[in-house]
């Protein structure tokens, strides 16, 4: 298929290996941003073409992982009114709150329906007007302007019966904490390409400054992650620590504009709960007041976010990059994708998950 | 006010364009369904006698026997409809037996308001499909649930069949050293139907690969080949067939997947949902294991059935640990698991 064959080429991916040994001088640590890029990896099994001074350690971009508790209970109990139409992207729908998922809750009875864009959830709302709908809004920057043009639309159409159940994240946030951290061991970047896809790189110029870090924008194809993995080694290798761009076929330095105004227009930055990470401010979006119509939480009432309770589940560790699924004692066993203890082993982007699939428990 | 001579009119009964509970009594209602729907779609000498059941001679020997249910929205799609779905489906598992199918029943839950148009397509689909295989709908039932208890319709088939070798045909069979090889391209019954679902919007070229697979593996049989495993690969997909076949049998599975054929819209689809197409549901699909020595021979017979016509050998088994390996595009090898659950869409 064109535009996914070329990038999953063996002789290429070959090259790139051989290239990436030639640089290397000394071991170097690199971690990937997005789940996206962590499922390539450990699928296409790309750590174990890398020559073994390269490590890659997982990062935090996993959207459903980070969707804090709080979040999906109150989503649960939404989608238990009667009067409730709940739209949730597929990843959602199996993760675990405090008693239960979108998906038993679905089986009980309530209207739980899965979307492939918060439109779907908008058009949902005009063709039943008595019923309250509510988009369970998750993700990144990348989903963050689909969902702000559903508020747009909604608008447009003087709908009254649809809001948002918000729980975006950013990742310059992210990324900061895990670089701020004082057992940091992550050395270099590769930056989640689709997000830049929205908010382009220049954003990143301070923090490779700041914590004197390479960034390699990178894509999500097996050639792309090691050509990525070869910039920044060349970076490492001859001390720079700069902003740089593999995703080129996608990412322009300033983003996309248009949508970057869409969510500019809907949402405003504020303090938000990683689930397993801890409340990291500037780290999420929030339905700015001119749209609190479409605020499911001005209509439900807001999300109260306690301290995070004691589990055996070690994601936050996994999260940061500080631990390997695998490393995980409950990891294959007591935590499985039937009865996952933590986000990372349900959602498709959730590095648990993707070692339990592609490589087993005996990892 | 209304035209007075109305009230004259004697009211004579048309036949209703729905199904009604009354169709699952047992009376009137059932008997003119059957007569006017099922009977001209299946006629045969069994059905037309009017018995509770078949009865029938058989030669000596092996019999193989199996049931499955069909639930599938939408009842209608491309390639295919429940009907033909549910007379392929059982042909095929009783050609996974290495059996030739004799005779089917058939069992319809019909949800109270069915368009008893769509009825008689469907019941026209079984009849066809099963006439082409010269197998026979020898018995049945029909039921009625209230509107909002079903889907429309439910069916379900059972089908006897003859076993006319002496071959052990199942996963104990299988031994290192064989090869693994796949009839055709994967995925396309899973994607049309995902395609085919009005939430997704799209206007793609899928159709559903939902096919009878008696044909190839009679071929394979009458030339002699010693098959050891047959498996037809439906929900679950390709994936779900290599990972029971290596439990099941005790073996180790390694599979390449630069060989296993995708057609360019399945990828397409599977790439934009985030689904791997390995895990994608088939309908005219399945897996043969057999002596390397064979597999050339298997082959080029399998490519001279339309059905079949895309084989090629995926894999061999191997010694090792019990499990199925997949060998990446890329030259990365991973474990394959059964899924959790359903596929599910990612969020991007």
């Amino acid at each position: 298929m064109k535009f996914v064959d070329e990038y999953r080429d063996g002789e290429l991916a070959e090259r790139l290996t051989r290239r990436i040994a030639r640089l290397q001088t000394r071991p170097w640590t690199i971690m990937e941003v997005c789940g996206g890029q962590t499922h390539a990896i450990v699928r296409f099994g790309l750590d174990r073409l890398l020559p073994d001074g390269i490590e890659l350690v997982h990062g935090p971009g996993c959207p459903v992982c980070v969707t804090p508790i709080e979040v999906i209970d109150r989503a649960l109990e939404i989608a238990a009114r009667p009067d409730v139409v709940l739209c949730t992207f597929g990843d959602m729908a199996r993760v675990p709150g405090t008693h239960s998922d979108l998906l038993t809750c679905k089986a009980e009875g309530a209207d739980v329906r899965i979307v492939y864009s918060p439109l779907d959830a908008v058009g949902i709302a005009q063709a039943h007007p008595e019923r309250e709908v509510v988009f369970l809004a998750v993700g990144f920057e990348t989903t963050a302007p689909p969902t702000a043009h559903a508020v747009l639309q909604a608008r447009r159409l003087s709908l009254s019966n649809f809001s948002l159940l918000v729980s975006h994240v950013l990742v310059p946030a992210a990324m900061e904490v895990i670089l701020a951290a004082p057992d940091n061991r992550v050395q270099g970047f590769l930056a989640a390409g689709h997000v830049c896809a929205i908010t382009g790189y220049e954003d990143y110029d301070a923090v490779a400054r700041a914590h004197r870090v390479p960034i390699v924008v990178t894509g999500f194809e097996p050639v792309d992650v090691l050509e990525g993995v070869a910039m920044c080694v060349e970076q490492l290798e001859s001390g720079r620590c700069e902003v740089d761009n593999q995703y080129r076929r996608i990412v322009r330095r300033e983003g996309n504009r248009a949508a970057q105004a869409a969510v500019e227009e809907v949402f405003m930055v504020t303090e938000r709960r990683w689930r397993g990470i801890g409340d990291l401010p500037e780290s999420g979006l929030a339905v700015r007041p001119a749209f609190a119509q479409f605020d499911a939480e001005a209509r439900f009432g807001p999300v109260v976010c306690s301290p995070e309770a004691e589990t055996p589940c070690i994601a936050g560790e996994i999260l940061r990059g500080r631990a390997r699924p695998d490393a995980c004692p409950a990891f294959g066993a007591e935590c499985t994708p039937e009865s996952p203890l933590g986000a990372p082993m349900v959602s498709s982007e959730g590095a648990c998950a993707a070692y339990l699939r592609y490589r087993g428990s005996a990892a | 006010m209304s035209d007075p001579r109305r009230l004259l009119d004697c009211p004579v009964p048309q036949p209703p364009r729905r199904i009604l509970l009354g169709h699952g009594g047992g009376g009137a209602l059932t008997h003119a369904l059957l007569e006017s729907v099922f009977r001209p779609a299946f006629s045969n000498r069994h059905l037309d006698a009017g018995h509770d059941g078949a009865v029938f001679e058989v030669p000596a020997g092996r019999l193989a026997l199996t049931t499955d249910s069909y639930v599938v929205r939408p009842i209608e799609f491309p390639g295919g409809d429940i009907g033909r779905l549910s007379v392929c489906g059982t042909v095929n598992d009783l050609a996974m037996c290495g059996a030739r199918p004799l005779h089917l029943s058939a069992g319809f839950i019909l949800e109270e308001g069915l368009d008893t148009g769509l009825l008689a397509r469907l019941v026209n689909s079984m009849g066809e499909t099963a006439r082409a295989l010269g197998v026979e709908i020898v018995t049945g039932d029909t039921k009625v649930v209230d509107r909002g208890a079903g889907d429309g319709v439910f069916v379900n088939t059972a089908g006897i069949g003859l076993v006319e070798h002496a071959l052990e045909i199942g996963p104990r069979s299988v031994r290192p050293g064989d090869a693994v090889l796949l009839s055709g391209d994967v995925g396309q019954h899973g994607a049309a139907i995902m395609a085919a679902r009005d939430s997704l919007g799209l206007d793609a070229d899928l159709v559903s690969d939902c096919a009878p697979l008696w044909e190839p593996v009679a071929a394979l049989l009458a030339a002699g080949i010693a098959v050891h495993c047959l498996r037809d690969l439906t929900r679950g997909g390709l994936a779900t067939g290599l990972v029971e076949i290596a439990r099941d049998g005790g073996v180790a599975i390694a599979a390449d997947e630069r060989a296993i054929p995708v057609s360019d819209p399945v990828h397409a689809l599977c790439e934009l949902l985030g689904l791997d197409p390995l895990y994608v549901a088939n309908e005219g699909r399945f897996l043969c294991v057999l002596p390397e020595a064979d597999a050339q021979e298997a082959l080029s017979i399998l490519r001279s059935f339309d059905v079949s016509a895309a084989a090629v050998q995926i894999g061999q088994v191997v010694t090792g640990p019990v499990r199925a390996t997949l060998r990446s595009a890329i030259g990365g090898e991973r474990v394959i698991h059964l899924q959790s659950g359903e596929q599910l869409p990612r969020i991007c």
